[in-house]
């Protein structure tokens, strides 16, 4: 089990992480989310005892990362792509891992199996594509066969096969009973794989709970009206003390709105509506709204948040938020 | 800590960049001394008498060391900074949390091949020079010549030790080779050409370096091969240590 408390990290005057803290539940896949630079992973860097917190503590089964003997065996991590020598091969990478730690040799066949680059296992990593690092990182990770993996945004730059790829590969572990700690800055992502889930902002945690209970929580529901007269639906709705948001389509949305009462009120008021249809926001918006917030503190508007205020589209109904149960 | 050093042995052998430095420090140190001892020996009788009586039949068959030993830095430098150029510092970090025993897994790494390596390069450039150098050769059973072949290969593996604290410190390759290749190679050889400042750096590294390696040693520097071999080792162990302090400090 990893145990977060009060971690926090400060560059200069800037504080990456602001007293976070947390737990990893065990024998599931956890998602740590939010936007770029929100600080997941400089945290992620700090549990492995790269980057020293300035306060607060990591403990992983009661101990500090720098306690563990032959941690590779504890804990696998993908921190970044092709943080690899260019000039050694893929063989030899693992190889000189496995040694340190006291791993055998033939797993580093085995693991280059497992990730699908045998047929490269030889040739200088320089020549390795974004997707054939990633999977060296990969097999990296599982080399000392740990109980506990950490990847940071494993799915970045990956096409979709490789992207699918990774996708199973984290559940299945998981269903093998490991921990599996994933980053990411895409809700869309973590709801195709995560049980459980941690959101930061601006290094603050925002949320901290599983999957089922954020969607519950932040599954707006809305109702989206169109009209050739959104005058009189404006007026209308207005004195009956409801307020509607124009969409990037021309339609309306009224949050929380009841749509029986809707229609029933555009009849009285002869009202002509061309769509009354109950909707609900995707998670993708629920996340964006959650750390809007902060990401508009951190970067003055102008960074990667920036869509999330310019560009409120309500997705259809049949959005990825309403069929994570199926894919998963 | 013998699976560190297993680890740390697999990774410097398994880079192209290893055997090229440590070849080209070979080949420049032997040949350049065999060019020049091979210069001397044809030259002999045009050299003035003053030269030709304080003749270091030893130190003129390593003279090759005064550019072989940039190539060493390389080596040594990179050893080092790669791991930080390409992020694998993190895969080690976090194979092995422990930072002394790594770094001392390095260290120890360093100087086991360099060590070899400086040996076997004392030794033939010190044959080959000699050879060359025909009547005026000296021989190992000469006062002070075992010591100052040895003394070649030790101060060898000291600058190699010395590069990699350097490197620690600078951590990316440029910087760090910026540094040590214009000091040996251009900043000490001018600033000991300097009335006063040449008291200071008579205690350069590479300076005291040579007194180790030369049986007569440079008459201007006021300490002899032992002093000598101290120094140098300061240098190192000093370099080494301030590099661990970082190292063990700083963010990977």
């Amino acid at each position: 089990m990893i145990e977060v408390n009060e971690l926090t990290k400060r560059y200069g005057d800037k504080l990456a992480v602001d007293h976070l803290s947390f737990t990893i539940p065990q024998g599931v896949v956890t998602g740590f989310l939010g936007p770029n630079g929100a600080g997941k992973s400089t945290t992620m860097r700090m549990l492995l005892d790269l980057d020293r917190p300035t306060s607060g503590s990591v403990r992983i089964d009661g101990k500090h990362y720098g306690q563990l003997r032959e941690p590779l065996k504890y804990i696998g991590a993908l921190l970044e792509a092709k943080a690899v020598h260019p000039g050694r091969t893929a063989y030899n990478h693992l190889l000189w891992l496995a040694a340190s730690n006291r791993i055998p040799t033939r797993r580093v066949d085995e693991v280059l199996a497992l990730v699908g680059l045998t047929a490269v296992a030889k040739k200088r990593s320089g020549g390795f594509s974004l997707g054939m690092g990633q999977r060296l990182g990969i097999a990296a990770a599982l080399l000392g066969d740990p109980k506990i993996l950490m990847f940071d945004e494993p799915v970045n730059g990956l096409d979709p096969e490789g992207i699918l790829w990774v996708r199973n590969l984290m559940k299945s572990l998981a269903a093998e009973g490991r921990t599996v700690f994933v980053s990411s800055h895409l809700m869309s992502e973590m709801a195709l794989t995560a049980e459980h889930l941690i959101v930061i902002g601006r290094g603050r945690l925002l949320a901290d709970m599983p999957m089922n209970q954020f969607i519950d929580q932040n599954s707006r529901s809305f109702v989206r009206l169109r009209t050739p007269q959104p005058e009189q639906l404006l007026d209308m709705l207005s004195r009956n003390g409801m307020t509607a948001l124009q969409d990037r389509d021309g339609g309306w949305e009224v949050e929380n709105g009841d749509m029986a009462r809707i229609g029933d009120l555009a009849a009285e008021h002869r009202v002509t509506l061309h769509e009354l249809s109950p909707q609900r926001a995707s998670l993708e918006e629920a996340f964006m709204r959650m750390t809007a917030e902060s990401v508009e503190y951190h970067t003055g508007g102008s960074g990667t948040g920036a869509p999330a205020q310019q560009d409120p589209k309500p997705e259809p109904a049949a959005a990825w938020g309403a069929n994570w149960k199926k894919e998963s | 800590m013998f699976p560190v050093l297993l680890s740390e042995w697999i990774k410097v052998r398994t880079v192209r960049s290893t055997f090229i430095t440590l070849l080209l420090t070979f080949v420049v140190t032997v040949g350049l001394g065999a060019v020049v001892c091979a210069v001397l020996a044809s030259t002999w009788n045009t050299q003035p008498a003053s030269e030709r009586a304080d003749f270091d039949a030893t130190g003129a068959s390593f003279s090759g060391i005064a550019l072989g030993q940039l190539a060493l830095i390389v080596f040594a430098v990179l050893v080092v900074t790669s791991e930080y150029s390409s992020g694998m510092i993190r895969a080690t970090l976090g194979a092995v949390p422990q930072r002394l025993t790594l770094m001392l897994a390095k260290v120890l790494t360093v100087v086991g091949l360099v060590g070899v390596v400086s040996v076997l390069t004392a030794f033939i450039s010190f044959f080959l020079g000699q050879a060359l150098l025909g009547s005026h050769r000296t021989s190992l059973s000469d006062p002070g010549v075992t010591r100052a072949v040895f003394g070649m290969a030790v101060y060898m593996t000291l600058l190699a030790l010395l590069s990699v604290g350097v490197a620690f410190i600078v951590r990316r390759p440029i910087p760090a080779l910026a540094i040590l290749m214009p000091f040996f190679f251009l900043v000490s050889p001018i600033l000991n050409a300097v009335p006063k400042v040449k008291n200071v750096a008579h205690f350069f590294p590479d300076v005291a370096g040579r007194q180790l390696y030369s049986v007569h040693g440079n008459t201007d520097v006021p300490y002899g091969p032992t002093a000598g071999f101290f120094i140098v080792l300061a240098w190192s162990v000093g370099c080494v240590v301030i590099g661990y302090l970082l190292f063990a400090r700083r963010d990977a």
